[in-house]
């Protein structure tokens, strides 16, 4: 399996799912040898071995192109003489290599990269690189995994190469699209080509939402025979809700997430200023950074409501909960949303939630109130009967707390093994 | 008659609010940056405040009595010396000892209150008013306002208070072909005298005095002499902040050894020293001025927009003010002792997005990264301030 994260140290939501898979996995008696470009050491590795692509060497091995072809040595090229190596040009060499029939590479020695595993400006350099690696790994380990599953696009590449490598079958699965980091005219090609490139590559493509799967079948073209959708889920083991006491009186209405376009903040600014006009009593919070964070500040300005509206910029660990702790009304406005795991913490945490229908949670939470992102009369409404009937927030509160409890890694990784048993025995 | 030199510095620290986040509020009203406060202040004692009266006082006594200056130190600065560096208090009054330093009048809090609250205003201005008199044992006689913020509806309030003189910029937009160089009045009444800031001969001094890629670099006293000389007009108005001497310009650009050779040079061309008061007694106002909008010494465009640019600082400026008629009713000097804190114009100075002409002289002074941070911060801190003045309301009825 190749990951990008995997907690503790995580920079978005594609890690902690990955943990809950793999754990999900090992409790469906399938085991899992996990891939990251850079690990640190205190990754809990009950459930899954990992493997630490910054401690793998690339051999440079003499080989020849018939043992190449039979896929039992790896050439890379040597990292010191061409410092940037994109993966078409990779897979050119490759081709390249097996038409000139040349008998014999060049000697090097062992080469490791460490990777950053973070997502800085050279991630499209570390994406390729980690190509490399994997196909490497993927080889040093043949005898001990029948499927390769790779996770967002970030991994795709090292899925295929070490597909290409191994001839094992390959499982991606898509976490999120270009298509939801920005808008239709806005998308990165680079990015786009990759993550096609993957799907079509794939055996069996999972998606973490019918929402999602629409558009690997729309907008990359994938055969919807192979699209399958696995609900995400989220583990709440060994969770105690927070006690926080509170510092103010009112009720609070919070936003928690990326602040960009994707995730709808103006909607929800502007439900604010609608609710504000009805009742004094509530406050909301806004909690994440973004680049559209300036701008959501502005309008709260503009609209005269920064005294009841407040910014907390990104939180981090325990702060989270600390948030949901405080919050009456959980929102999450997404203008596209895979998946979108906060509202089920939300719930988890007794906070009634309200979410758009534009987001794949909206496909399995029935006791989350829903309304379209830009209906913001809607979205003043649910935050005002929530906030005001305390019979309906009641209702949500426990229903929803039922509701998330029974969403679990087990069954949603049983759909999973599924699919790894469907494409081995193709 | 001789022309005249009027040197006006103003004296000023913000008391730097602290990272105050969401979940402080109702939990925790301590708002200020202490450390910082601290820190900072000690540190411009040293480089500029302290060295700065040492080298006036000699040269007041070195010219016996003939080099005059005048100073404007907000109530916040009083404040922060008092609690930590008491010095700088007994090095400014061995100035006012001398009798050859004038003592301005300002908002305690260095505040907007000019233009949020008539009542704020006053209850400011008679608060630093008594504050210098506790600490230099003078009554203040003219009236600077925060800012050099001015407009025909302040300068009438401020003469209806009982001053003579008031400090303003000689803003371009509002002097048209008059000159700033000679005394104008509030308006026909013309018993408030109008001293108008010289922003080319100052900003000599002020901004470009370390420039060497301006043409007048390197400025010597004998220079500066030259120039004012040149310029027509009864009285050059030299009006600047203190921390010009020390801190803005350090040390090594020579700016202390310039001061010190000024006196004599100016003194030898030809010219006389005046303080604002003294100004008002010996020049009658050429022509009354008329100032619609309010003006300031800010930026190029010499307006509110360092304050009151953007919605942000609008925003906030409305929330603060706004809350004036419930803190009537209310005594309690804490709220009143923040209330007055949160009006420090820095606050919504920090919150200024003028990027781009101006940005590089706010960026200088600005303890945030962004005027979005600065604006939520402020913001956070004034929502528990408001739940104070709530929850006070609520105990007394």
């Amino acid at each position: 399996m190749f990951g990008w994260e995997f907690p503790p140290h995580i920079a978005g939501g594609l890690g902690t799912a990955c943990k809950g898979i793999v754990e999900g996995l090992a409790r469906n008696d399938v085991q899992t040898l996990f891939v990251m470009p850079s690990a640190s050491g205190d990754e809990d590795q009950s459930c899954t071995t990992i493997i630490n692509a910054s401690d793998v060497a690339v051999a440079h091995v003499t080989s020849t192109v018939d043992e190449f072809i039979d896929k039992v040595k790896f050439i890379n090229v040597d990292s010191n003489i061409v410092p940037y190596v994109d993966p078409e040009e990779y897979f050119e060499a490759i081709e390249k290599m097996k038409k000139e029939q040349r008998t014999e590479t060049t000697i090097g020695f062992g080469q490791k990269f460490k990777f950053s595993g973070k997502y800085g400006a050279n991630l499209l350099e570390e994406v390729s690189r980690y190509a490399q690696v994997g196909g490497t790994i993927a080889m040093q380990h043949d005898g001990e995994f029948d499927v390769i599953h790779a996770h967002d696009w970030l991994t795709y590449l090292a899925g295929i190469a070490a597909k290409e490598l191994t001839g094992k079958p390959l499982v991606v699965h898509v976490h999120a699209t270009s298509f939801d980091r920005g808008t239709d005219d806005m998308v990165d090609s680079r990015v786009f080509a990759i993550e096609k490139r993957g799907m079509e590559a794939a055996d069996r493509v999972v998606t973490v939402s019918d929402l999602t799967r629409n558009i690997v079948i729309n907008k990359y073209g994938i055969d919807p025979a192979k699209v399958v959708t696995v609900h995400n889920a989220v583990d709440f083991s060994g969770r105690e809700n927070l006690q926080v006491e509170r510092g103010v009186k009112d009720k609070v209405v919070t936003f928690l997430g990326r602040i960009t376009f994707q995730k709808g903040p103006e909607y929800f600014i502007e439900a604010a200023a609608k609710v504000l006009k009805r009742t004094k009593n509530v406050r909301f919070v806004m909690a994440g950074s973004g680049d559209m964070m300036q701008r959501a500040i502005r309008q709260v300005a503009r609209l005269g409501i920064s005294d009841r509206f407040h910014f907390t910029g990104f939180l981090r660990g325990q702060e989270v909960q600390k948030m949901f702790a405080l919050s009456d009304v959980y929102i999450m406005p997404s203008v596209s949303e895979p998946f979108g795991i906060s509202p089920l913490e939300a719930m988890r945490s007794n906070v009634p939630s309200i979410i758009s229908h534009q987001s794949g949670a909206a496909e399995v939470l029935k006791y989350a109130l829903k309304v379209d992102f830009w209906d913001v009369d809607a979205m003043a409404d649910d935050i005002y009967a929530l906030l005001q009937y305390p019979a309906l927030a009641d209702f949500a509160t426990k229903q929803g707390f039922d509701e998330v409890n029974e969403l679990k890694w087990t069954g949603a990784c049983a759909k999973l093994k599924k699919v790894y048993e469907s494409v081995i025995n193709q | 008659m001789k022309k005249s030199i009027c040197l006006y510095f103003q004296v000023h620290q913000p008391t730097r609010l602290r990272l105050y986040r969401f979940f402080d509020i109702g939990k925790d009203s301590h708002y200020y940056d202490d450390f910082a406060n601290r820190t900072i202040l000690k540190r411009i004692a040293q480089k500029c405040y302290l060295p700065m009266n040492e080298l006036l006082l000699e040269q007041i006594k070195e010219q016996k009595g003939k080099f005059k200056v005048a100073f404007s130190i907000s109530g916040t600065a009083l404040e922060q010396f008092d609690r930590y560096a008491p010095e700088v208090i007994d090095s400014f009054r061995a100035l006012a000892e001398t009798g050859c330093v004038e003592f301005l009048c300002e908002t305690y809090y260095h505040s907007l209150a000019a233009l949020g609250s008539e009542a704020e205003f006053e209850h400011q201005v008679l608060k630093h008013k008594t504050a210098i008199e506790h600490y230099f044992g003078v009554t203040p006689k003219a009236f600077r306002n925060t800012e050099l913020i001015y407009s025909d509806q302040i300068g009438a309030k401020v003469r209806d208070m009982g001053f003579k003189t008031m400090l303003t910029e000689g803003a371009r937009h509002i002097m048209g072909w008059k000159s700033p160089n000679y005394v104008y009045s509030c308006d026909f009444r013309s018993d408030l005298s109008l001293l108008l800031r010289n922003y080319g001969l100052s900003d000599d001094i002020a901004f470009r005095f370390s420039d060497s890629g301006w043409q007048g670099w390197p400025l010597t006293s004998e220079k500066f002499t030259q120039w004012a000389s040149e310029a027509e007009g009864d009285i050059l108005n030299l009006f600047m902040d203190y921390e010009t001497f020390g801190e803005h310009q350090s040390e090594d650009t020579g700016i202390f050894d310039f001061m010190k050779a000024l006196p004599k040079a100016v003194l030898g061309g030809g010219f006389q020293f005046v303080t604002p008061s003294e100004a008002t007694r010996k020049l009658k106002p050429v022509a009354d001025l008329s100032v619609p909008q309010p003006i300031s010494w800010a930026d190029e465009e010499r307006d509110l927009s360092a304050w009151l640019g953007n919605e942000l600082q609008q925003d906030a400026f409305n929330k603060l003010y706004g809350l004036e008629e419930k803190l009537s009713i209310l005594a309690d000097p804490m709220l009143w002792a923040d209330y007055g804190h949160l009006q420090e114009s820095d606050h919504l100075y920090y919150m200024c997005t003028k990027f781009f002409s101006d940005g590089e002289i706010h960026q200088r002074f600005n303890p945030y990264d962004t005027p979005y941070e600065a604006f939520i911060n402020y913001m956070n801190v004034l929502s528990d301030f408001i739940i104070r003045v709530n929850n006070a309301i609520a105990e007394k009825q």
